[in-house]
């Protein structure tokens, strides 16, 4: 039993697992041609400030249903790809990976898609908010109002993904 | 008939609390609910455009009745990633 597809907690992130869930399929391994891989850093500077580190927390159940509604997504779009998908919650230094993707094919520009879609989607839907810290307080960063069923939102990814 | 609210991030700080039980009006809606939440909290009036809703863990419209025993979330924008 390998580790989950989709995943949300406060354990640190790497690739490597998630390379390794996606091409082994099975039967099927060897039929990928390509892995594309995301990681979101946490990075020591937004809008001029100096941060500090970031504080993740999320709705977990309800993430994991909206990773769940980005998996089903990318396999209406591309039904070759298999997608890993993990997000990290809690606090996270600089340098730190916040979250990880990985998505493989036998083609390199439906794993290049993939991947690109789901890391908008993860911005557009799921319910996970992070609070930076930096010299001198603290913000909840806020960004989009989370509907699943916006079709604006959902053709601005596909648009970015080169659909 | 009961209901129990859940408040993320800057909601929470605003409320002072990520969990708390209502009482509300049988056929009462999602919206309702905010609307006399917001009452209590004054800053969360400020959300009333951007915020997401869901009840029982899956997302849902403002507009949709609850029932009793729901848990009720309600999610400021969101920044994952």
């Amino acid at each position: 039993m390998g580790i989950p597809l989709l995943a949300i907690g406060p354990e640190p992130l790497a690739l490597e697992p998630l390379i390794a869930a996606v091409t082994e399929r099975g039967e099927a391994t060897g039929a990928d041609g390509a892995v594309a891989t995301f990681l979101g850093l946490v990075r020591n500077h937004n809008v001029g400030r100096q941060v500090q580190y970031l504080e993740y927390e999320a709705y977990e159940p309800l993430a994991l249903r909206a990773f769940e509604r980005i998996a089903t997504e990318i396999q209406v779009r591309w039904p070759d790809v298999r997608l890993a998908l993990h997000h990290r919650i809690g606090r996270i230094e600089i340098g730190g990976v916040s979250v990880a993707i990985a998505a493989a094919s036998p083609h390199r520009g439906h794993a290049f898609s993939a991947c690109r879609y789901t890391i908008e989607r993860i911005k557009q839907i799921a319910p996970i908010w992070k609070r930076e810290f930096f010299d001198g307080g603290d913000v909840w960063i806020e960004g989009a109002t989370a509907d699943p069923d916006d079709a604006a939102a959902l053709a601005e990814a596909e648009r970015i993904a080169c659909v | 008939m009961r209901v129990t609210v859940k408040l993320f991030a800057r909601l929470r700080d605003i409320t002072g609390t990520s969990e708390m039980v209502r009482d509300v009006v049988a056929g009462g809606t999602v919206r309702a609910l905010w609307e006399s939440l917001a009452a209590e909290f004054p800053e969360l009036a400020s959300y009333e455009r951007s915020i997401s809703t869901a009840v029982n863990a899956d997302y849902a419209r403002m507009s949709d009745p609850l029932a009793d025993g729901d848990d009720v979330a309600f999610l400021p924008p969101v920044s994952g990633g």
